[in-house]
């Protein structure tokens, strides 16, 4: 089966119709938000790798888990001196709601420890607005919701069907906010009426 | 593995995109707004004023990521051709309505429903500053459009939907001139026609509206609609009915409306035509100009679109219309919701 994208599962989990919006409709809009995500990974993406205290750090690590079903791109993995890799994911604003971002980490981790043959019990996430680091621990619960986030987006992708907006606060963060209409009714609002027969507005 | 992509668009004016390593580098004014790695972009499409470095535009036809160019009201202008791009599952859903009967109908009563609605409203805004006997004849004719729509819920083809459309068409053209106040003598229209035009009003109309149906093209194309498959006008070879399909809801809302204007101001006068033998009229270059100047104008000019309630610039109807009907297309939607005017 092909594997799921890692970046689809942080966005089933924030919204499953912005996922679908993205992986289906195949429609992408920039705004302020993902351009200065964009930003911020681009210098967490430039590649390749360097040494400090002894902890070498990669950059946009390609990542795999034929076990799991899961690919992508890891911004940062921090191998520590024994061996062992931790995930590091480069966030421009605040903590996402639904834990969008730690399933994302988690799902990195997993792939992780296919690759390296370890476990790894936490990973962190970097908030550069904050210039904040803190720790994510893979508890069995968060492991579950990423595969579970993963049945969720190949059954999206199976029904290629968009699901109903969110239509919350979510929206207003979303780059897709145009091409979605969240706020736009699915069926027709009072007082549209194109067969109205009414003679003056 | 095979990854699904993104298309992108850029909207804001004086970007500079250009490709660095293998990412497209976003800048506007000069300064660094994004980067988009390039493995996430299936096409790029510009409105505008946004310039793409050849290098770009060289990596973009090397991985046949194709290029559309739009102005920036998104009139389609070119596109660097590569081959399919766009939603395919969109695609196939359109030409699977466009065969079935029942939803081709639902279609296209919507669309009729949004002409003569917006028809409607023309002519009884024209009223409410005509004179002498014209506001009544006008009102009449309002009337008579009122009873085609409530026939078209009864229309059980699309070949009816298309009578009682033209049924309308021919209340609506009868008092078309007594919206006209200037050079009555002059601007007088006994009947619409194309090819060539044979009076003024022919004339500028056909030009109005061969600018608003690329603009309608290019929505289908920038949604990733087929042009070509329409549902209230019939498939017929190099014609894009869908754009004419999206075009009936703007035609006296956009067109009409801004030649009524230009030539109730005066601004369009008997001298900006050549009249030829034989009963044939063009349009001058200056009034083209004028009229182009016009409609780019009255692109810009906000509208609260009744179903989404937000304030969009007039130019951009046509493109969230054709991603309304795109949601209906794949099911997001019950039915396509046609744009009425207030």
């Amino acid at each position: 089966m092909e594997e799921v994208m890692l970046s689809a599962l942080q966005h089933f989990v924030f919204c499953p119709r912005q996922c679908a919006l993205i992986h289906v409709e195949q429609v992408w809009a920039e705004n302020e938000f993902t351009a200065r995500g964009q930003q911020h990974h681009d210098r967490a993406h430039g590649g390749g790798t360097e040494e400090r205290g002894g902890v070498r750090t990669l950059r946009a690590l390609p990542l795999v888990s034929r076990q799991h079903g899961l690919a992508g791109v890891a911004d940062v993995v921090e191998v520590l001196p024994g061996g062992s890799p931790r995930p590091v994911e480069y966030k421009s604003g605040r903590a996402r709601p639904r834990l969008a971002d730690e399933v994302q980490l988690c799902a990195q981790a997993l792939c992780l420890e296919e690759m390296f043959g370890v476990s790894i019990p936490e990973g962190f996430i970097y908030h550069a607005a904050s210039h904040k680091r803190r720790v994510v621990a893979f508890t069995p619960a968060l492991r579950q919701a990423v595969l579970e986030a993963r049945d969720g987006v190949r059954e999206l992708l199976r029904r290629q069907t968009l699901p109903p907006p969110a239509a919350d606060d979510r929206c207003l963060q979303c780059s897709l906010l145009d091409l979605c209409e969240p706020f736009a009714a699915r069926e027709f609002p009072r007082g549209f009426d194109p067969f109205s027969t009414a003679l003056e507005e | 593995m095979r990854t699904l992509l993104n298309t992108l668009y850029i909207q804001t004016q004086g970007t500079y995109l250009h490709l660095d390593t293998d990412n497209i580098r976003v800048e506007v004014e000069r300064e660094h707004k994004a980067m988009i790695p390039l493995h996430h972009v299936e096409s790029v499409v510009v409105f505008g004023n946004v310039l793409l470095s050849p290098f770009l535009i060289h990596r973009l036809a090397r991985e046949h990521k194709p290029v559309t160019w739009l102005t920036e009201y998104g009139r389609f202008m070119a596109r660097a051709e590569t081959p399919v791009s766009g939603n395919v599952l969109l695609r196939v859903a359109q030409h699977g309505c466009a065969c079935d009967g029942a939803r081709t109908l639902a279609v296209a009563r919507f669309i009729a429903a949004g002409k003569l609605q917006n028809q409607k409203t023309t002519l009884l805004r024209s009223a409410r500053e005509a004179l002498g006997d014209d506001p009544e004849l006008l009102r009449q004719a309002a009337r008579d459009i009122n009873g085609q729509i409530g026939c078209l819920p009864l229309a059980k083809t699309v070949d009816e939907v298309r009578g009682i459309e033209g049924t309308a068409a021919r209340a609506y053209w009868e008092v078309f001139p007594l919206m006209l106040r200037a050079n009555r003598d002059f601007f007088w229209l006994t009947e619409r026609t194309r090819r060539p035009a044979r009076d003024a009003i022919n004339a500028t109309l056909n030009f109005a509206y061969t600018v608003l149906a690329n603009d309608c093209a290019s929505a289908c194309q920038a949604v990733g609609l087929d042009p070509q498959v329409g549902f209230l006008h019939a498939l017929r070879p190099g014609r894009s009915s869908l754009a004419l399909d999206l075009m009936e809801e703007l035609r006296a809302v956009v067109a009409d409306r801004a030649i009524i204007t230009l030539i109730n101001r005066q601004q369009l006068t008997p001298r900006d035509f050549v009249l030829h033998e034989g009963n044939t009229v063009t349009i001058k270059d200056e009034a083209r100009k004028l009229i182009l100047t016009h409609l780019t104008e009255r692109r810009k000019e906000e509208v609260t679109h009744p179903l989404t309630a937000r304030k969009t610039p007039l130019g951009l109807v046509p493109h969230v219309q054709a991603r309304l009907l795109a949601q209906h297309l794949r099911g997001d939607r019950a039915h396509y919701p046609p744009y009425l005017h207030r």
